[in-house]
């Protein structure tokens, strides 16, 4: 993979963009900042230049190096893979245009899950917690069995912007109460139980949904610092469905114990 | 005997079949190498067909049915077309009640759009992301599976070859562990594959960076039989990128928007005059080469480049909102211009494939055991595809084959669980020794940049308007791009997460099937639907009313033919100038 253009030391040139890469081998390796010098082209995302790298993995210093791991799928901002922490804030590598980041543009993984390599962690558990809240409409079956209920457009337009939920990580990113010693679900697991609960059939099954969050490291462990509705890319409301699932779970809680 | 079916593939497709397979209490595992969330058919903007009617257009399943195989140049073999037809308004009904949040007219009942190709308003749609409100869906039903102990989901897992024993029937797979990089082998009884599409072939086009064709290629090259490959659908409208074509979606015409460019200081609607009856509201291939004609050969493109302005500045804001917010925000954020101000540029881009791994009714590839859903096979949409009925095609597809390939397993005379278990890790070894020989590779090629050459000779070469002296460089070039393909250097990062070698391997697949697509192309002298020769500008039935089909060798692809089923509906000219009634009348 030697390239006679990389044995020579690559100078910084003005059209050239810095890029300071957080690089680690993977848990139980130690990470390390890598510089690199991308040339510059217009309207330049963060994934473009990851993927020069890819097809000339040469660092700043001229030397060869091994290609940055980072993930990536749609290049829309509709799948979630590629988000990682850009100048300080966690966002998708590929909206994020280098024309509006200050330079050198730093490249991190997320801290709130567990590091693979480089700039790709493992997002299982927000999978995980999809289940844990079963964010499942229980349909008896996929027999033929007619339309599904009315819905009114005011409150299909809600729920759509919950729906645009890519599991992308941001608001687990932003929130203080996400952290390696509490066991909070995180906003994006209670907006999806909004959703669900929203709909017609969905709500039949609302309590078993509202139980799994009322345990230990459910809603109740929010603190509403209410950085995840500003750092959600989708605009998700999810300060708004914290708020309508938490007064679900305490009328729920009240009327449970009344029935003991 | 409890059967196991593995399903290859996260996307629509591959959701629909493990739905259907767990409903019925049989086991699957289910590998997808990213997420199933975050699988490609979350890309879908427009939305879904089905003939519902609710507009009171007199719209019916014939019509939808008519238009498709009409819209598809007559390639498409009629009945399963016509299945699928019939079924789509209850797959609508079965999302509806699976709860995706789809667009609702005043009073409540689902609302529909207009999509190209068709005269009704027969596209459902939740908002611009359709796809992405569909598969979350199928995943959360998939969720409940899981919890229920019937799916076991392998993710980020990447399926490499099939398992067969000695009659070629398929017994399981070889997949790689994307994080760990382990080769491991999964029996089973029957395997669907729904991998989707293959843009990546083009280097750039509005798929996602995971659409390589990879397990298509590889079953192909185990035996399976690829069809019609040289059907590609270029979209007439997507934002250029240097990593991707970003495509804006059809829906912007369906909802009003205009394509036009200047001429002679004015704007000409171009679209509207040529094709009165149908206007922007062409099916793909026809608009993408009345904009190949108004650049290349008129040389009247924005910036006399291949750009063409779509125009929405004239709509209502609040109507923008409510039905095309998220194409209009991927322009905003990608290009950084208003498009509720002025007119974006936009171009064609390679978007879908037509053709894909040969199946028979069932759903079932030629290698027993073997099935394909989704955009991986070739069914549903002869020569060219219309919008909105891909997403239906693809559940579609995965509803036929959860169940057949159940059957199927049920009928086998003995269970994969039964079969030696060296028949496996012969398998496995194989594959594990193939990994080990591309981390052993020192030499000078980078593999992404071989994959960029590829690209840009695909593009350039195999795609809106094909010469056959420019198809025959083009498949000299892959040979010489497979030569150069043993001097690659993975470099030495460690096996953990490592990226390059994957990629690697999943180059000789699109190498592999490139031959495929441009030697197709190649051999059919004719124009029909996608695939557009000037040498050969008219449709031939007599000598090309049937669907390509390629077989492996060892020295390239092996072409055979064959006829098209046409059970209800006789070929008759394709013209979009005129209503669709007015071809009619002269058909014998
Ligand atoms: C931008 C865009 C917009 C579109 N809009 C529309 C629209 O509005 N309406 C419409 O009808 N169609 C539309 N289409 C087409 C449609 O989205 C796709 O054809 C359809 O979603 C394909 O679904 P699928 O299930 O076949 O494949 P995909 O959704 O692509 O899923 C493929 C799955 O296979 C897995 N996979 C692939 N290879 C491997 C492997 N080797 N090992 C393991 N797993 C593997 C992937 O992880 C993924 O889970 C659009 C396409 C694009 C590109």
């Amino acid at each position: 993979m030697s390239n006679d253009k990389s044995s020579s030391i690559i100078k910084p040139t003005s059209k050239d963009v810095t890029f300071i890469i957080k690089r680690s081998n993977g848990p139980g390796f130690s990470s390390y900042w890598e510089e690199f010098q991308i040339p510059y082209y217009p309207n330049m995302n963060v994934v473009g230049a990851l993927m020069e790298i890819q097809k000339n993995p040469v660092n700043g210093k001229g030397e060869q190096t091994t290609p940055v791991t980072w993930e990536c799928n749609c290049l829309e901002e509709v799948c979630g893979a590629c988000t990682m922490i850009i100048n300080g804030k966690a966002r998708q590598a590929c909206s994020a245009l280098v024309d509006k980041l200050t330079q050198p543009i730093r490249l991190a993984p997320l801290t709130k899950f567990p590091l693979v390599k480089d700039l790709v962690v493992d997002r299982r558990v927000m999978f995980d917690n999809l289940r844990k809240v079963k964010a499942w409409i229980k349909i008896d079956g996929t027999y033929d069995m007619g339309p599904g209920p009315k819905i009114p457009p005011q409150v299909q337009e809600y729920t759509y912007e919950l729906s645009k939920c890519m599991t992308c990580g941001t608001c687990a990113e932003s929130c203080p109460n996400v952290n390696e010693k509490s066991k909070f679900i995180g906003p994006a697991a209670i907006a999806q139980v909004d959703l669900v609960n929203s709909h017609p059939t969905g709500a039949l099954m609302k309590e078993e949904r509202l139980e799994a969050l009322m345990g230990e490291g459910g809603i109740a462990e929010c603190g509403n610092a209410q950085n995840c509705a500003k750092a959600c890319p989708k605009g998700i409301p999810l300060t708004r469905s914290i708020a309508r699932v938490n007064r679900q779970t305490s009328v729920y809680g009240i009327r449970s114990w009344l029935n003991r | 005997m409890a059967e196991k079916i593995i399903i290859v593939g996260g996307g629509l497709a591959g959701l629909m079949a493990a739905i259907k397979i767990a409903e019925s209490g049989a086991k699957v595992d289910l590998f997808s190498m990213v997420p199933c969330k975050r699988s490609h058919s979350v890309c879908a903007q427009g939305g879904i067909n089905a003939a519902v009617n609710t507009k009171g257009e007199g719209d019916s399943t014939w019509e939808h049915f008519d238009d498709t195989i009409y819209g598809g140049d007559f390639l498409a073999n009629q009945t399963p077309v016509r299945s699928m037809i019939e079924a789509a308004p209850k797959i609508i009904d079965l999302m509806d009640r699976m709860g995706v949040t789809f667009n609702r007219t005043p009073e409540g009942f689902i609302d529909v759009r207009r999509l190209g190709g068709a005269k009704y308003s027969r596209t459902v749609f939740a908002g611009a992301t359709t796809g992405q409100q569909l598969i979350y869906a199928l995943d959360d039903q998939v969720r409940r599976y899981e919890d229920e102990g019937l799916v076991s989901r392998y993710e980020e897992w990447e399926f490499i070859s099939i398992v067969q024993d000695d009659e070629e029937r398929c017994r399981g797979i070889v997949v790689q562990d994307l994080k760990s990089l382990e080769v491991k082998v999964f029996p089973a009884d029957a395997v669907i594959l729904a991998t989707g599409g293959l843009g990546m072939i083009f280097g750039r086009s509005t798929n996602s960076t995971i659409n390589t064709g990879f397990a298509q290629s590889s079953v192909y090259q185990q035996g399976a039989i690829y069809a019609n490959g040289e059907f590609i659908q270029i979209h007439p409208s997507a934002i250029p990128g240097r990593d991707k074509l970003r495509l804006m979606s059809e829906s912007i015409r369906g909802d009003g928007g205009r394509v036009w460019v200047y001429k002679d200081g004015k704007p000409w609607y171009f679209l509207e005059e040529w094709y009165p009856a149908y206007g922007n509201m062409v099916p793909r291939d026809i608009a993408t080469r009345a904009i190949f004609k108004v650049c290349v050969d008129m040389k009247l493109g924005v910036d006399k480049e291949n750009k063409v302005y779509l125009d929405i500045s004239h709509l209502d804001p609040q109507d923008i909102k409510r039905k095309l917010s998220g194409v209009v925000d991927i322009y905003e954020k990608f290009v950084g211009v208003d498009p509720r101000k002025v007119p974006m540029q936009t171009f064609p881009a390679v978007h879908y494939s037509m053709g894909g791994l040969w199946v028979d009714y069932n759903q079932m590839t030629n290698i027993s055991g073997l099935f394909a859903a989704g955009e991986c096979e070739y069914q549903y949409h002869g020569a060219n595809r219309l919008g909105g009925n891909s997403l239906v095609a693809a559940m579609y597809a995965g509803m036929v084959a959860g169940p057949k390939a159940l059957e199927y397993a049920k009928g086998l005379p003995r269970s994969s669980a039964e079969l030696s278990s060296t028949l496996f890790e012969t398998a496995r070894r194989k594959e594990e020794e193939k990994t080990e020989e591309i981390f052993n590779r020192q030499g000078k090629e980078n593999p992404y940049q071989l994959h960029q050459e590829l690209g840009e000779w695909m593009l350039e070469n195999v795609t809106v308007v094909r010469y056959n002296d420019r198809l025959w460089a083009t498949d000299e070039k892959i040979l010489e791009l497979q030569e150069r393909f043993h001097k690659i250097g993975v470099g030495n990062s460690p096996k953990c997460g490592n990226q390059i070698v994957p990629f690697t391997r999943r180059l000789w697949g699109m190498l592999s099937l490139s031959r495929v697509i441009t030697l197709g192309a190649l051999h059919r002298n004719e124009s029909r639907g996608a695939h557009y020769k000037p040498e050969y500008p008219e449709r031939d039935d007599e000598n090309w009313l049937k669907t390509t089909k390629a077989e492996y060798t060892p020295d390239g692809p092996r072409f055979s033919y064959e006829p098209v089923e046409m059970s209800f509906i006789k070929p008759r000219q394709r013209r979009y100038d005129v209503a669709k009634e007015v071809t009619m009348q002269n058909v014998k």
